[in-house]
């Protein structure tokens, strides 16, 4: 199969117009060392039979999320996504619908982001929330800079409990704009204090509840200290169906709120696409990044919907603009709608406390294994054990029985000297056999 | 109305010692329609003449609005957080932008007079 277009004869047409004597020409301008000097190490072409043999074969070494006794978590979560996000998601009228460019044209997408915005709002208890973002680092990242703004001050505080993928994109961020940023050290028994951290120069406070470790805040304190300083207290949610549970970061001082909504009618996806979510005060408004829908009336005063505030963008104020973010994660942030609109207000609460229970359950299990300790004395859906040999280890030799027991913190924060501990979610989908399995492989690797 | 000074970019100053208030012209919040939020400059801030030092949007567009002079902010009209329609009631009274020490006196000599900038809008037609 040909995947070029054009032939010889129309590329040597083409080379004639614009005078150079080969392909090669065009890339002169190209440093030698910087080109390609053989043949890139790929297989040469093959035919279907061939390529859909060689790529199931890559497939099957897998473990799929469904098909063992699963607790990996640390900010993504395997939920069940009810069959009916996926079909209504994939219908044409949704699934080609980009923000448009020309958007009040389209009325259903609007709809869907204006009833979205309205969820995380709700959700996380705050005025306004945008039309979503990337995920949860980026938001949190877009988050610091939000801050840099209102305060107009640079330096952000970010907590020894906040997810380090979150940590390195705020950090990589920070490189290239005028902000610097004050790392507290990894926190993983839930006991840092950030009061002491924050100045007259501070111009923001990053926590995640529940922490990376899995602790649970109360964050008023913090939010007047933040507050008493003129700074801005930043609240990143990476498992968002805690929210159904546990205070909402508004209730309790928040300023901005950022979280991965990928629980919510998504996949693990392999990692991504995941869905970013923005909610903040509605007097910090003009300085939040991303799109915005509003809700309207017609000229015949009908209710109708448009995309608002757009002079904070980038294709209306281009370099001034709030971020450089022009888009949201639209499929993400429709399968996360109709999720939550299927679970309903009471359907999300119960969804929340059968998380929890099920968490409940596998760490009083767990916690009743020799070389098995919970550090947690409060969580959501995931904890942290300190473990008798080395958590990685502990992983590895687990996952060679069938069993994806979690997370090993060292795999994400190297070099802090927590090799001992292990991240272990339990969702909804955790049966009693599952939770019975982990304990059986737990007690086997650590004898 | 004679103390005012106009730059081309249709920013209006008015001099008292050695503070100079600022706005947008008249003609330009006509221009503009309906201003519904203006970004203005942090007290203490320096801003040099030709500058960015707010941001004033009104219904059709987003615009920058530059310093006519150089020198400090020293006050801005908090007014406009809660009622940025001054800008249009009141383009070169109420609806100021921000007050600044001058730094260089002798640029107000750059700037043109009532009759000039009439003169300046005229020939803009």
């Amino acid at each position: 199969m040909r995947y070029l277009p054009h032939t010889a004869h129309d590329r040597g047409d083409m080379m004639q117009v614009i005078g150079v004597e080969n392909v090669d020409d065009l890339f002169v301008d190209v440093p030698r060392k910087a080109l390609l000097q053989a043949p890139v190490d790929l297989p040469m072409h093959a035919g279907e039979i061939e390529v859909e043999r060689a790529l199931s074969a890559m497939a099957a070494r897998n473990v799929p999320a469904g098909s063992v006794p699963f607790f990996v978590g640390a900010g993504a979560y395997r939920h069940h996504v009810p069959a009916a996000v996926d079909h209504l998601v994939q219908r044409s009228e949704f699934l080609t619908a980009y923000t448009p460019y020309q958007p009040e044209v389209s009325q259903g997408t609007l709809q869907v982001l204006f009833e979205f915005q309205t969820q995380v709002a709700l959700l996380t208890g705050m005025d306004v929330a945008n039309a979503s973002m990337y995920d949860g680092a980026s938001a949190c990242a877009e988050a610091v800079m939000m801050a840099n703004r209102v305060t107009r001050r640079r330096r952000a505080v970010l907590s020894g409990g906040l997810h380090p993928h979150y940590r390195d994109v705020v950090d990589t961020q920070a490189r290239f704009v005028d902000a610097e940023i004050i790392f507290n050290p990894a926190d993983a028994e839930g006991l840092e204090n950030l009061v002491d951290l924050i100045d007259d120069e501070t111009s923001c406070v990053v926590v995640q509840n529940p922490t990376f470790f899995g602790h649970l805040r109360d964050l008023r304190d913090l939010a007047n200290a933040c507050h008493a300083r003129g700074a801005l207290l930043i609240v990143a949610v990476a498992e968002v169906v805690s929210l159904g549970a546990v205070t909402p970061p508004g209730a309790m001082g928040a300023d901005i709120v950022v979280g991965e909504g990928q629980s919510l009618g998504n996949a693990l996806n392999f990692g991504g696409p995941y869905l970013g979510l923005f909610a903040a005060r509605a007097r910090f408004v003009r300085q939040m990044p991303g799109r915005l829908c509003g809700e309207t009336v017609d000229a015949e005063g009908r209710r109708g919907f448009v995309l608002t505030l757009s002079t904070r963008e980038q294709h209306i104020r281009r370099e001034k603009a709030t971020s450089n973010i022009c888009t949201n994660s639209g499929l993400c942030s429709l399968a996360f709608t109709i999720h939550l609109s299927l679970l309903g207000e009471e359907g999300f609460k119960h969804l929340a406390a059968l998380n929890h229970a099920k968490a409940c359950k596998t760490a009083a299990v767990l916690g009743g294994i020799d070389g098995v300790s919970v550090l947690n004395d409060t969580f959501f859906n995931e904890f942290t054990v300190r473990l008798a040999k080395p958590a990685a280890t502990v992983v590895d030799e687990l996952a060679a029985r069938g069993i994806m027991s979690g997370v090993p913190v060292s795999r994400l924060m190297p070099d802090t000297g927590q090799d001992d501990l292990m991240l272990v979610a339990a969702t909804e989908t955790t049966t009693d056999e599952d939770i019975a399995a982990l304990a059986d492989g737990l007690r086997g690797v650590l004898r | 109305m004679s103390d005012l000074r106009f730059t081309k970019e249709h920013e209006w100053v008015r001099v008292e010692g050695s503070t100079a208030t600022v706005g947008i012209s008249e003609y330009a919040q006509e221009q503009l329609g309906d201003v519904v939020f203006v970004e203005l400059p942090s007290v203490g801030a320096d801003v040099e003449a030709g500058g960015d030092a707010a941001v004033v949007e009104s219904v059709k567009a987003a615009s920058e609005v530059y310093a006519p002079v150089s020198g400090k902010i020293t006050d801005v009209n908090g007014d406009l957080e809660a009622s940025p329609g001054l800008v249009n009631e009141s383009a070169e009274g109420d609806g100021w932008f921000w007050k600044m020490e001058l730094s260089d006196p002798d640029e107000l000599g750059e700037l043109m007079t009532p009759d000039e900038y009439k003169t300046f809008l005229e020939e803009l037609d």
